[in-house]
């Protein structure tokens, strides 16, 4: 076929393509009930809530949970362009306030408390929690960003699998009784890490266009 | 690309046309830096117009063209030569033989690409063909095959979005 017999083809299909930012939404909407669901059904919020709601330590944790959500949001919405830069600096505000929470934690437990705070007492429940909640807007989010044109696709992917897992992890945090930093740096850390992989290889395979 | 999603199908057009050449000197001057054969840098110039027609949705509407455009362009050249070295990966006893066989390679690219409307099947076929091949519009399509316009253009945009996933498998 010619290449000014394609182009008649293609002028001939014109119509208004929605912005892909739109079809995002969407997903993240979709895959938040989803999550929000499952939470609901299977974990619930933590019985003593009113307490906790007035400590430091747990209110961390879903404010560090979200920072991280926000900025894999931004760079999503970077990396579905084809011209998108690949910058982590969307991260550094929630890795930032991580850091803090584990030094300030570091600086007022006693050493020998460390290591029972960081196994806590409900890792794997932790480990199979996040990445469960994870697996709605993770599938959404891909679906939709088949409509994307990402130059990285497998970086694009990780990033999606990112944004699930602290959104996952935000819920979470609400259910978990472990608020020490410690566990939240090592446990929610596996676990998003381990949906940030799996939405590497998802993007690898399916969304290179 | 704001007369496409305004449906200006001429002004689209002549944008498209407009667009190739550019797009064709972005081609042309990575598959050269790469090293690589340029025989069928018509079929990756082909395959971008389409990917920039299929994922229009993913320019910034208040961003400047420019670096979509190169950056699709780019995006398609290098996939090209990946499936390409993909296919070179078997083992080459010698230089002197490794030549022909890379442009007997980019010849066979060049007939995919003449197979790939022909690989079209049924109605898809038949209006892709006749809107592009016989330049009839989206009415003398449907009146020719006696069909509705919606469906011409349901068929065209299925059959551009299998010209596109045929180049991408064409050499796997």
């Amino acid at each position: 076929m010619k290449t000014e017999d394609l182009i008649r083809a293609i002028a001939a299909d014109h119509h208004p393509a929605p912005p892909v930012a739109g079809s995002l939404a969407a997903a993240m909407a979709g895959g938040i009930a989803i999550a929000a669901l499952l939470f609901a059904t299977g974990l619930g919020v933590r019985g003593d809530i009113g307490d906790a709601l007035g400590t430091v330590r747990f209110l961390l944790k879903p404010a560090e949970t979200l920072l991280l959500a926000a900025g894999a949001w931004l760079i999503v919405l970077r990396l579905a362009r084809p011209e998108g830069t690949r910058g982590l600096a969307p991260l550094l505000p929630g890795l930032v306030l991580v850091g803090i929470a584990v030094a300030g934690e570091l600086a007022t437990a006693p050493p020998g408390e460390w290591s029972t705070r960081l196994v806590g007492s409900n890792a794997l429940v932790c480990m199979v929690a996040i990445p469960a909640m994870a697996a709605g807007p993770l599938a959404a989010l891909l679906l939709a960003l088949r409509r994307a044109a990402p130059a990285r696709p497998a970086l694009l992917g990780a990033a999606a699998g990112l944004l699930s897992g602290a959104l996952a992890g935000t819920l979470y945090a609400i259910h978990c009784p472990d608020d020490s930093p410690l566990f939240v740096v090592t446990w929610f850390g596996l676990a998003i890490a381990l949906t940030t992989a799996t939405g590497g290889l998802a993007g690898r395979r399916w969304l290179r266009w | 690309m704001r007369a496409a999603d305004a449906g200006d199908e001429m002004a689209y057009r002549r944008l498209l046309e407009a667009l190739a050449p550019a797009v064709r000197g972005v081609v042309l001057r990575a598959l050269t830096r790469a090293g690589a054969g340029t025989a069928d840098a018509e079929d990756v110039v082909q395959e971008t117009l389409l990917a920039l027609h299929l994922k229009r949705a993913t320019w910034d509407r208040t961003a400047p063209i420019g670096p979509w455009i190169n950056a699709i362009a780019r995006y398609k050249t290098v996939d090209a030569l990946r499936r390409r070295g993909r296919r070179a990966e078997q083992p080459i006893d010698g230089v002197v033989e490794s030549l022909p066989a890379a442009e007997a390679a980019d010849g066979l690219a060049r007939r995919d690409a003449e197979r790939a409307l022909a690989a079209l099947s049924g109605r898809t076929h038949e209006v892709v063909r006749a809107v592009s091949l016989d330049g009839a519009g989206i009415g003398d399509t449907a009146r020719r095959l006696c069909i509705s316009e919606g469906a011409v253009r349901v068929a065209l945009h299925r059959g551009l979005k299998a010209l596109a996933r045929r180049f991408a498998e064409s050499s796997e």
